[in-house]
This record gives structure tokens, sequence and C-alpha cells, in this order.
């Protein structure tokens, strides 16, 4: 590992300030992509800014029709909550299949999200339920936010400090495991607010995607069968060792038709 | 004075290590440090195949902390890493036996070849060090794909243009083709055996330490037989004789055949200790181990069987291309050929063998035994074609197997075996109840109402174990015995401390060992010790592998103890004033026969060492007996397995929902320990056969799956609870424990369980085959291809 400086900022607007003044710094969240990464030498920035000793990023608190979730609460928490096990079980559902119990005791939301894995489950969430994230200068809605592979919205400076959720009538989330790795060779986050049906894809992608065509015949009616006679195009997919893109073209709507029946359940 | 108590072979005794294991005290090669220790660190080919142009090392020799740096100019003077096993090609030529360099001299030949070791005060600067040494490489195209290795244009080695390492058969060529010509059907397979990476927990590792006062060596290393690594190491790369080389194998966490072998980082840091004059220490990186232990299976075949009108076996004909990799590893050229070809009889009566092995080189790492080695690879393709062959016939798998069977003992195989025993019917008969196979079709429409499709497969497997028979072995081209040593010292208080030349790395050995050692003088567990995994303790060793410890390191012991025993008598006599003829051994004690006079285990010891009344004319004093046992034939553990397997055909995602396994082990010491060791079997067969599948880029030769992100290791949420039951059945006749050998078991007869069981569920689509792994994508594109055709 190389040598490098750590910090640990003990407001928002100290971390801002040393992120601004160091370009090769990196923000540290939960650390369990960017410290495998450093092991590995993929990765060698000059200071670690840890936002670990911020107890405002941290915890799950219902706002009116939303939840709130700080970037710092690890997936562990967001599991356990029972704010969110009330009243977006998915997301909890979600939280509790990501990793190992060791990667949900570190790991956060806003790391999760920052890093855009193109495998990670939370992108799927976010976009899925329409989410709102919040950083230390602006909110940015889920739709403009995951821009491509491990690709943001978030300026390199910019601190991501909270995910708003709002909360739908009926969601679930349908992952199908990478068999090694375990993180979603394909995932679906379906969810029904209103008359609004969203289909988030993660694992498939550059990055997590919407998937139009699904919505539209959901909105039609939100049931499985309304999903029959629905194939996805490959292009553009991923394809690895694991799952060629016509095979993870051929799981959304496979997965989406059993994420819609257990949101139905 | 008696001490009747139950025996202690058959019971569940808790194991002794375990205590150590559990609570973190085990001493394992990385947790020794010596004093002035230094660290290793290698560097290492990026490429699969490419000469060496250049080596600029001056960077990494002055970095902090650097100490010592040697490329492979500097290691001319020592062998390179030898083969232990000469096989001879059909036209009478031995082997092309390519040297295997310590560091890499002009050429590298697989994606992690050492090329340089550096030596540093700490890990870290070791490794930052050899970061620094700049390569320049004139890359080569890469050999990679066995099957066309021979065609390709590409050597991997001078001396074998075409890439062919030997083309080796067994069996009546003429007679098998005779028995096909007039054959009423024949079932035809072509497969892939798929390589495995070995992926012990412990990764590799060695702490090398040169005495000057002595001029000896000491090597730590995680070994499975550190005799045989002495032996190599002294006798053929570094040109020093045995008594100045100790070799300690100290815990060893797990090692499935990859820590048998000599390795090129153990031998550098050996030869680089002197030169430095510190003790040096390496440790694997996962990455590491993933790019050079030796990995296993690695077979592309194609085989034959014909039937007459009745469904008997009237020949086999088998041709297997096996990778050897880059190099020759210790054992490699015997896998293929004398531990799978000679097992193609499995349980049945085909009279007619044919089995032509071509071995290859690639730019790949080496290809030794795992696991099983080789008879995983005859019993995959042997009871695949058996099932297929019940298939294309509409016979009841199991049935065709039962008109097929082996009923007859002692039965000489067409290729060149003799199995002793066995009852190949009571196992099948028993796994089928044990299944519950009756009530597969109402599990399969509980499935099915779930949109799932459900089938069961069946797999009866053989193997020849208890290796082996040193002539014999000899005869088919080892370069060593196959013996085992033992030594029982009984010490003046009837205490005993064994010593044996095998080696437990998570086998259990010190208490299945001592289990059989302290029935024998019916002593309390306790009172007796093994020790193994050291030259400067035991005797001498050919170590653990191929399920060999209990029926030959056990039977050493216990012909040393039965040489304490009768010494023991001849003590007795003396002080029981009686005929050594009159004295017998029962119940712990050595009594006159047919009175009440006796001495106990203890007195006779202590008597022993304390010869103040004693028989010192005809006898020497001291309670201590070494022996050496070679096997006068393998041992052949046999047995029956019913796997059923869910589908899911909207996903291809499969499911092993039962497995039922029923082992002939013969005799068994320790029941528990036996069954973990098919649980453990049974883990890595399935896991074979549904998840783990070493792949490299057919272009590059770049390891594709290099780490635990791709290369899927089975977990316990993969596996189901397991139905597992040993019958003693057929005890060995050949060994003094009745003993067979149950390691490699469940890796040798699970993997085509689940493959006939997958094709069973996925036989409605149209789907006859399916490669190994069988993952969800596999699953699916079989579906999917059938699909298209219709």
């Amino acid at each position: 590992m190389p040598n490098l400086s750590y910090h640990r900022p003990s407001s928002i607007a100290e971390a801002a300030r040393l992120a601004r003044d160091d370009p090769d710094a990196k923000l540290l969240a939960g650390g369990q992509s960017i410290i495998p990464s450093l092991k590995l030498g993929l990765l060698a920035p000059s200071a670690f800014i840890d936002l670990g000793g911020l107890p405002e990023l941290r915890g799950v608190r219902l706002e009116g029709r939303s939840l709130r979730i700080g970037a710092m609460t690890s997936h562990a928490e967001v599991a356990n909550s029972p704010e969110v096990r009330k009243h977006v079980p998915a997301l909890a559902h979600l939280a509790a299949g990501i990793g190992d119990r060791q990667v949900r005791n570190r790991g956060t939301i806003g790391g999760s999200l920052a890093n855009s894995d193109p495998a990670a489950d939370y992108p799927a969430a976010v976009l899925g339920l329409g989410a709102e994230v919040r950083t230390d200068r602006r909110a940015i809605p889920a739709d403009s936010f995951f821009k491509g592979l491990f690709e943001t919205d978030l300026g390199r400076d910019e601190i991501l400090t909270a995910v708003e959720f709002p909360l739908p009538e009926r969601a679930a989330y349908v992952k199908f495991p990478q068999p090694a790795s375990r993180f979603a060779l394909v995932g679906v986050f379906v969810s029904l607010t209103g008359k609004s049906v969203r289909v988030a894809v993660t694992g498939a992608g550059p990055c997590a995607f919407r998937v139009a065509a699904l919505e539209q015949a959901l909105a039609k009616r939100f049931a499985p069968e309304s999903l029959n006679d629905i194939t996805m195009p490959a292009d553009a997919l991923n394809a690895d060792l694991h799952g060629s893109a016509e095979y993870r073209a051929h799981l959304i709507p496979v997965l989406t038709r059993r994420a819609v029946t257990q949101a139905l359940a | 004075m008696s001490s009747t108590r139950a025996p202690l072979i058959g019971q569940p005794v808790e194991r002794k290590e375990d205590y150590r294991f559990v609570t973190g005290t085990g001493q394992y090669t990385d947790d020794i440090v010596l004093p002035r220790q230094t660290y290793a660190a290698f560097v290492r080919s990026p490429h699969a195949h490419a000469h060496l142009r250049s080596l600029d090392v001056a960077a990494a020799r002055g970095a902090p902390g650097v100490l010592a740096l040697y490329t492979g100019k500097d290691l001319t003077s020592v062998g390179g890493v030898p083969c232990g096993w000469l096989i001879h090609s059909i036209d009478g030529t031995p082997m092309k036996e390519p040297k295997h360099p310590i560091l890499a001299e002009d050429k590298v030949r697989h994606v992690g070849d050492p090329i340089a070791l550096v030596v540093a005060e700490s890990a870290r600067e070791a490794k930052a060090a050899a970061a620094l040494v700049e390569v320049e490489y004139d890359v080569l195209p890469a050999v990679v794909n066995p099957a066309t290795a021979a065609a390709s244009s590409t050597s991997v080695h001078d001396i074998a243009p075409d890439n062919i390492c030997f083309t080796w058969a067994v069996g009546d060529k003429a007679a098998t083709d005779t028995a096909f010509a007039r054959a009423a059907h024949v079932t035809r397979l072509s497969l892939i055996n798929n390589r495995l990476i070995p992926n012990a927990l412990e990764p590799r590792a060695a702490n090398a330490h040169y005495s000057p006062a002595s001029d000896s060596y000491t090597l730590y290393v995680t070994s499975q037989n550190p005799h045989v690594e002495r032996l190599l190491m002294a006798a053929f790369v570094l040109g020093i004789p045995e008594h100045k080389l100790r070799v300690v194998a100290p815990d060893v966490g797990g090692g499935f055949g990859s820590k048998i072998y000599l390795y090129a980082e153990e031998a550098a840091l050996v030869w680089a200790s002197r030169r430095v004059g510190r003790p040096i220490k390496w440790t694997a990186e996962r990455s590491e181990s993933f790019l050079t232990d030796a990995h296993g299976r690695d077979h592309v075949t194609t085989a034959e069987l014909a039937l007459d009108a009745d469904g008997k076996f009237l020949a086999l004909r088998v041709d297997t291309i096996a990778n050897m990799g880059a190099y020759l590893s210790t054992f490699a050229p015997c896998i293929p050929t004398i531990l799978h070809a000679t097992l193609l009889a499995g349980q049945y009566t085909t009279p007619h063998i044919h089995c032509q092995v071509r071995a290859v080189f690639t730019n790949t790492a080496p290809v030794d035994a795992y696991r099983g080695a080789g008879r995983p690879e005859a019993t995959y393709l042997l009871e695949r074609i058996v099932e297929r062959a019940a298939r294309e016939l509409a016979i009841d798998p199991p049935e065709l197997r039962r008109r097929n069977f082996i009923r007859k003992f002692p039965y000489a195989t067409p290729v060149g075996l003799t199995y002793d025993t066995g009852d190949y019917e009571a196992t099948l008969d028993r796994v089928l109840e044990l299944a519950d196979v009756r009530g597969f079709p109402a599990r399969k429409a509980e499935s099915e109402r779930r949109g799932l499709r459900r089938g069961i497969g069946y797999s009866c497997y053989i193997e020849a174990c208890g290796i082996a028979p040193s002539s014999i072995a000899g005869a088919l081209g080892a370069r060593a015995g196959l013996f085992e040593a033992g030594e029982v010292r009984v010490h003046p208080t009837g205490k005993v401390t064994v010593f044996t030349g095998s080696h437990s790395h998570g086998q259990g050995h010190e208490t299945t060992f001592a289990q059989v050692v302290a029935d024998k003088f019916g002593l309390p567990l306790e009172d007796v010790e093994i020790e193994h995994g050291d030259t400067a303790k035991v005797l001498f060793g050919m170590g653990t592998y191929g399920s060999r410890s209990l029926a030959v390191g056990g039977s050493a012991i216990v012909k040393a103890a039965d040489k304490i025993l009768a010494k023991g008598c001849r003590i007795a006599a003396h002080l029981l004033e009686a005929s050594d003829e009159d004295i017998e051994f029962r119940d712990g004690a050595f009594r006159v026969k047919g009175t009440d006079r006796s001495k106990s285990f203890a007195e006779i010891a202590l008597a022993a060492y304390v010869p103040h009344h004693y028989p010192i004319e005809q006898l020497e004093p001291g309670l201590n007996e070494n022996a050496f046992y070679d096997p006068p034939n393998f041992t052949f553990p046999a047995g029956s397995y019913v796997c059923e397997v869910e589908v899911d055909p909207d996903t291809g995602a499969a499911r092993v929902d039962r497995f039922t396994a029923c082992d002939d082990f013969g005799n068994v010491v320790n029941p528990m320990i036996v069954e973990g060791q098919v649980h453990g079997g049974l883990a890595q067969g399935i896991g074979q056969a549904l998840l783990e599948g070493c792949r490299y880029d057919e272009e590059s030769g770049q390891l594709l799956t290099g780490s635990l992100l791709d290369y899927t290791l089975p977990r316990a949420d993969d596996l189901p609870n397991f139905l597992v039951q040993t019958v003693k059945g057929t005890p060995c006749k050949h060994n003094p424990l009745g003993v067979k050998g149950c390691g490699e078991a469940g890796a040798i007869g699970s993997p085509p369980a689940v493959i006939n069981a997958l094709l069973d569920a996925l036989a409605p689509y149209g789907v006859r085959d399916l490669e190994m792994p069988a993952t969800p994508l596999r699953i699916w594109q079989a579906i999917e291809a059938v699909r298209g055709k219709r």
C-alpha cells in the first residue's frame, strides 16, 4: 500500500474544504471498494478524507412521505431499520442482501452510490424508487445521478450527504447473483407509486438504468403477465464469464416479472 | 491388572487437534518468525509466453530494505524443479522432460512464472522493490487450449516442438476394436473435465534458514510430504546431501494435492538463504496462489461404450488429451495415466478397455494431482457414458449398472488393476433406499408445481487408494517408493509417542492414528501422541495424498506396534517366569495364558527402561520400534451416489436439493472424521460440477478466473444437507486394519451424479449434454441451443 495522508474532519464544511484543497485526495466512506483497490495498486490517492466522524451523515429518518437515509448509514443499519422495514421493505431486503455481514457492517449507502459500481445493488433502488441524492451543495434527481461506469454526476469534491426515498405503494428488488462474487449479475428494482411505475436494472449495463418498455407495460397493468411478450435487446449490455449480453437481456424481464409478483404479494 | 474397555476404533472420537485450531494456537508456516528474519517477493511474468529480452534490476537492488535480488542467471549452478514420474510413449520413447528452471532463464511460459527473487527486511519492501524490476519481453503467441496444442505452430518447449509430452496407452486395442465391431449398440460421449484451482485455505508459504555452524539448511514449508520435499530438494535441486537439510511441515491448512509438490519458490528460498545469511520467508498472496499453485483435472476426452443387446458392456474406448501446463509438476505425468486410465473398468465387468492419453504442454500453470487425481476424471467419463447408454437404451440407469457389476473377487480388470474385494450391489441397494428414489416422481411433480424441473442422477464409483505397492508403481514409472514409515516409542511411564511419515493437513491423523494405537495397547486416548511433519523427528515418510494415510501409514504404525507387543511378551515372559509362547497380550496386559498372572503395559515399559530384572543377554533394553510398510496392492473403496437437482428453467439456476452417498470404506476407525471427509469431498465434487472452472483467455493466456470474484468456490449455502452413510461392507483384505481410504471419494463420485441429474431434469427440453461447471449461463444456453434447433 502506498503512503498517504489521513484526515478525519469533524464537520461537512471541513471535509469539503479538505477535498477542495487536495485534488488527489479521496473521500473515504465505508472503504469496501476503495481499500481493496488501494491494496491491489489500482488507486494511489494522496490522502483519505474519512467521513466516519460525521454523525450528521448517519441514520434513517421518516420525513413526511419520504425516508431520508444519511450517506454514512451502513447497509446493516438500513437492513435493520424499523422505519425502512415498515415503509420500504424492498429497500431493507436489498440492503440485507449486499455482500456479507462484514461488508454490511462497514459499507455505506453513500459510498456505494458515489462509487456507482455497475453491479452494486443500491443504484437500482435509488433509480427504481425515483429517489433524490442530496449533497453538500444541491439535490440531484436519481435520473440524472448515474452517468456511466463508476461515474456519477457528483463533482470531484462534492460530498454526498443523504438520499431521500419517496415511499412507494409497492416495491420489490430481485437479484440474480453472479455465482462467484455474488454481486448482481442482474438485479431489478420495481416500484409502483400512484400511477407511476419504475423499473431499474443493475448489473447489466455500465451503470444502473431504467427500462421504459417494461415500465410502460406495467403502467397499463401492474401484473407479471403484462410482461409476457416483452423481450429486451442485448445491445450494449454487459458480457463476461458469468453472463453473455443475451443472457442478461433474457434475465431482465424474467426478474422483473418476479419482482412484480413479490411487490404484489 | 486389567484395563478392559470398549474399543476406540469405530467411535466418533472428537478430534484432539481441534482445540488448537479453534483457539487460534495452531502453528502454521507463516506464524514462524526466526531471529533476523527476512522476507521475499517474486517478480512474476505478466505474459503467458515471452522471451526475456532484458532485465534491469538496478532500481530494485537499491530500493529501501532490499538485501538481495536474484534472477535465473544466478541459479545456473542448481538443478530445475524435478519430476517424480517417468511415462513412456507407445513407441517406447520417454516423455519429453524439459527443464523447469527455479527462476526463468530465457523464457517465461505462463502468467506468474517467477523471474526474480527479491529479499528484503520486510515483506512490504520486498514487494515494492519487486515492482521496480524492469523486464523487457518479446511476447510470443500463447498455447492455451489443450485440445489444439499439438496443432499449434508455437512450441512451449523446444524439445517438444508439437507440444506433446507423451502419447501413452493401456489396454488391448485390437480386442477392443473387435468388440466394438460386434456391438449391438454404441454410446458416444465427448466431454471436458474442467480445470480446477485448488484454493487451500492456507496459501503456500516457506521459511528457509541456513546455519553456517552446522553447514545445514532448515526449511519450514506448507508440504503434504516433508521427506519427499527434502529428497527432491537435496538430491535434484541443490545437490546437497539429505542430512544437511531438515524440512518441517508444521500445521498445514489444507492441501488437496496442491502441497505435495516441490515448487520453485521453496527451492529459491533455500538456495538464497545461504547467500543472504539470514532466514527468508515467503507467503503467497491469494492471487499468487491462483496463478502458481498446481491446478487440477483439465482433460479433453472422447469415449465410446459398446454394449450387447442385453445392455452388457462389451468394450470401452477412451481418448484423452491431458493438459500438463507449462512444466511437469512432481507427479503430473502419472495422474492422467496410472491414476486415470487404470480406473476405467469402474465397478463393471467390461472385458475390453483401451485408453490412449496424450499429454500436452500449454502456457498455463502446471497441472497435477488434485483431490482424486485422475480417478475423478475416469469416474466422470465412465458414469456419464453409462448413464447416457441407459437413456439411449431406455433402461433404468441403476439397472444397467447392476447388469454389469463385478461380483466375483479378486477381479483382474483389463486395465491392470486387481480388485481385492467389493460389494457394489450392496451400496447401490442401500443408496436407492436411503435416497428414497421411489419418492422421486412425487417430488418431481411438486417441483413442477413451483415451475422447476427436477432430475435424478446416479454414480457408482470406484477408486484405487492406499498408494501404492512400490514395485508396481516403479514398473509404471514412479521414481520413488510409495511405502510408509512409522515409529512407536513407548516411554518408561507407558505413555506413547507415535511418529508417522503421513502428514495431516486437516485429515485428523492425530486422533485417528491415536485411536488405533490406544486400542492396540489398551491405553486411554490421551496416553498416545502422534508426531508428524518434521524430517528431524520422523524416520522417513512418503506423505499424505491418494487417500493413503491410514491404509499405508496406519499399517506401518500397526506393524511397529506389533513389534512392541512381541518384545513386550518376551519381557513379560522373563518377569513372570513363563516361556515366551505362554504369554499373550489381552485387555491391556501381558498375561500368562490360562492363569491370572499378568503385567500391565506400563509395568513392561518401565521394565524395558529400568532393566534391573531383564533378559539382557537376549534382549536390548528400551521399547521403541520402527516399521516400514509397503502395501501389496491398492485398496478399492467404492460406493453409490444419488443426486437430485432442481433447475429453474427461466434463469438456468440449478440447485442440488438432495445428495445421498453410500460408501464402502471397509473398516472405519473414526466415523465422524470419515463423514467429514465425505462431506468435504462432496462439496468439492459438487463445486466442480456446478461452480468451479478455471478459465484462461484463449488468445493471451491470461488467467480470467484469477480471484474469488470470478472463481466460484462452493459455499455452505450452495450445498444441501448431505445424507451420508458408510457401510462396513467389505474390509480390505491385505492391510492389517482392513481400511480402504475415504478422503477423495466424495470428490470422485459426485460430479457425474450431479451432471446426470441435471441432464435428467433437462431431458424434456431435449438437452443431451452439459459441460462442467454447469453454471446458470451454461444451462440457459443449453436450453436455448436446443430451442433454436427446433
